[in-house]
């Protein structure tokens, strides 16, 4: 039995060794360039450089209130959507559902191409509202990720609880702030997951709406293409200490069904 | 009432949602180079995407990169899965942690150090397509791996057992025996892996090679550009993946319901077996 047993442990093998090639050993080299100079020597410089330049802290708040704003307006939209649609009765409640998530599937660049035609119109000139259309546009890239596991955590929210909190002489807005919202924390959590990152690093969707204020994203592009690894693999470790506090914080309340929902529909 | 307001919202948000496509998906059939005044209906946008030998190039390319990736992310994170499922507490943690970095981490951070280890380090050619190969199976793998543990978990190990009992060699229980059972969670896996590989932008920006381009990097150099006949011909192109993507809905939730439908009478005819 232990022969068997080892024999089928060994097909993670070749998956395993990929993910220590070429998912652990670039964050390592990130590490060391992060901290060495050109002639490879240890240095804190770039760090120092990192929070010392008014440029890259500048950088560093901009994209923070880029997806400070792009969260708070994809849960102010997505919550409703998801509510409506796991408490209703509709007959074709996940045909519904898909026409929300349907746009994940196309290419992000061709929407957003499509978005930028259309406040072209409305506005005239996109150069004068950067910040604006920025939010729009992330907004509208990142809405279905924030619908999804919303949705799938308020699906599963027990219906019982809801009439018993009504039986106890609570009224709808009672019931919806102290029963149906504690309970869809966990959703609400994988969502921000979802929308945070993406749009503190994607800088294509400023780029292609004329936003030339940087973003993290924008600022690692720049030193990849100048060659200056050193500081981009500075950039690129701010990036992931923050991604792992963030993952820390937020995993002892993410809902592990609702996580990693990028193509949640597709699983069903 | 209130049943009436929340409707309006949903709807005002799929029109929200919509419109640009829409939008773009009309114009596409029109001579216009810009949203504004129709000048009469035209095919040139769909002559010119499907003649011009860059943009067909750019096409085949994002598709055979989506399905190659795909397939070698389905096999790597389905075998990984696997494995991983029948290993001790060491293999389940080590794997499962790293499969989790691609996953949370922002697909710049990912693109930007893979390619610092593949070009800077291992001096890896970037017109090999070997980076580019690499860096799109690290983006899609974690997911199949993903998509495919809740099956295992789900399937029922005495039938393993069994199958060796009654004379079958590991390899073929696993082949016949373990492998139908997680079949859907693989299927799933790929399509969401091709997904992922048509959508990206970071990954194919820093690992392409300079003469190859996907949609995502092939649109985003075109708007930098100003060439409006390509502009419009990627209004065209826009049309048809919105056709395409509302085909596979509807193929996929016609499935669904039949399987529902299936599951349902099965659990029926248990139920009677009883």
């Amino acid at each position: 039995m232990d022969k068997f047993r080892f024999q089928r442990s060994q097909l993670c093998i070749p998956y395993g060794l990929f993910l220590v090639c070429f998912v652990l050993a670039p964050l390592i080299v990130i590490i060391y360039y992060a901290f060495t100079d050109g002639e490879g020597q240890f240095t804190l410089g770039n760090l120092m450089g990192f929070f010392s330049s008014p440029n890259t802290i500048g950088t560093l708040a901009y994209s923070l209130g880029i997806a400070v704003a792009t969260t708070c307006s994809c849960l102010v939209l997505a919550y409703p959507i998801a509510y409506i649609l796991a408490r209703s009765s509709m007959k074709h409640r996940s045909v519904v559902l898909m026409v929300f998530v349907m746009p994940m599937w196309i290419n992000f660049t061709l929407r957003i191409t499509a978005l930028k035609e259309i406040l072209t119109i409305i506005e005239g000139n996109l150069a004068y509202h950067p910040f604006m259309n920025t939010l729009i546009g992330m907004t509208y890239d990142f809405l279905p990720f924030m619908i999804l596991p919303i949705y799938t955590t308020l699906l599963k929210l027990d219906g019982s609880l809801l009439e018993a909190a009504a039986d106890l002489g609570a009224d709808t807005v009672q019931i919806f702030l102290k029963v149906t919202l504690p309970l869809s924390v966990p959703g609400i959590i994988s969502g921000i997951v979802m929308v945070f990152l993406p749009s503190m690093t994607n800088y294509v969707v400023l780029d292609m709406l004329y936003n030339s204020t940087y973003i993290m994203g924008s600022l690692i592009g720049a030193y990849f293409s100048a060659y200056d690894w050193h500081n981009g693999s500075m950039i690129a470790l701010v990036l992931l200490v923050i991604i792992l506090v963030f993952t820390l914080f937020t995993n002892r309340y993410a809902d592990e069904d609702a996580g990693s929902s990028r193509g949640g529909v597709l699983g069903r | 009432m209130k049943k009436f307001f929340s409707r309006a919202f949903l709807v005002m948000m799929v029109v929200l949602l919509y419109l640009p496509i829409l939008v773009l998906a009309v114009y596409s059939f029109t001579d216009s180079a810009n949203i504004g005044a129709i000048y009469g209906f035209s095919l040139k946008n769909y002559e010119t995407l499907f003649t011009k030998p860059d943009l067909q190039a750019m096409i085949a390319g994002t598709l055979i990169l989506a399905i190659g990736s795909a397939f070698v992310s389905t096999v790597l994170g389905t075998l990984g899965a696997v494995g991983v499922f029948y290993s001790g507490r060491f293999g389940n943690v080590t794997v499962g942690s790293l499969n989790q970095v691609p996953v949370v981490n922002a697909e710049v951070v990912t693109a930007f150090s893979l390619c610092i280890l593949l070009i800077g380090v291992c001096g890896v050619d970037k017109s090999s397509f070997i980076s580019l190969l690499i860096g799109h199976v690290v983006l899609e793998a974690p997911f199949v791996y993903l998509s495919v543990v809740p099956r295992l978990k789900q399937m029922d190990n005495s039938l393993y057992e069994a199958a060796l009992d009654l004379g079958a060699s590991p390899a073929m229980a696993l082949r016949r025996v373990v492998f139908p059972q997680i079949f859907p969670g693989v299927v799933s896996g790929f399509a969401l892996a091709v997904t992922l590989s048509l959508d990206d932008y970071f990954i194919t920006s820093y690992t392409k090679p300079a003469t190859f381009d996907t949609i995502s990097t092939y649109v985003v150099n075109a708007t930098r550009g100003s060439q409006t006949e390509i502009k419009t011909a990627l209004w065209a192109l826009s049309t048809i993946i919105f056709v395409v993507v509302i085909l596979m809905v509807m193929i996929m939730n016609m499935n669904g319901n039949k399987n529902d439908k299936n599951q349902r009478r099965a659990g029926a005819d248990s139920e009677k077996n009883r």
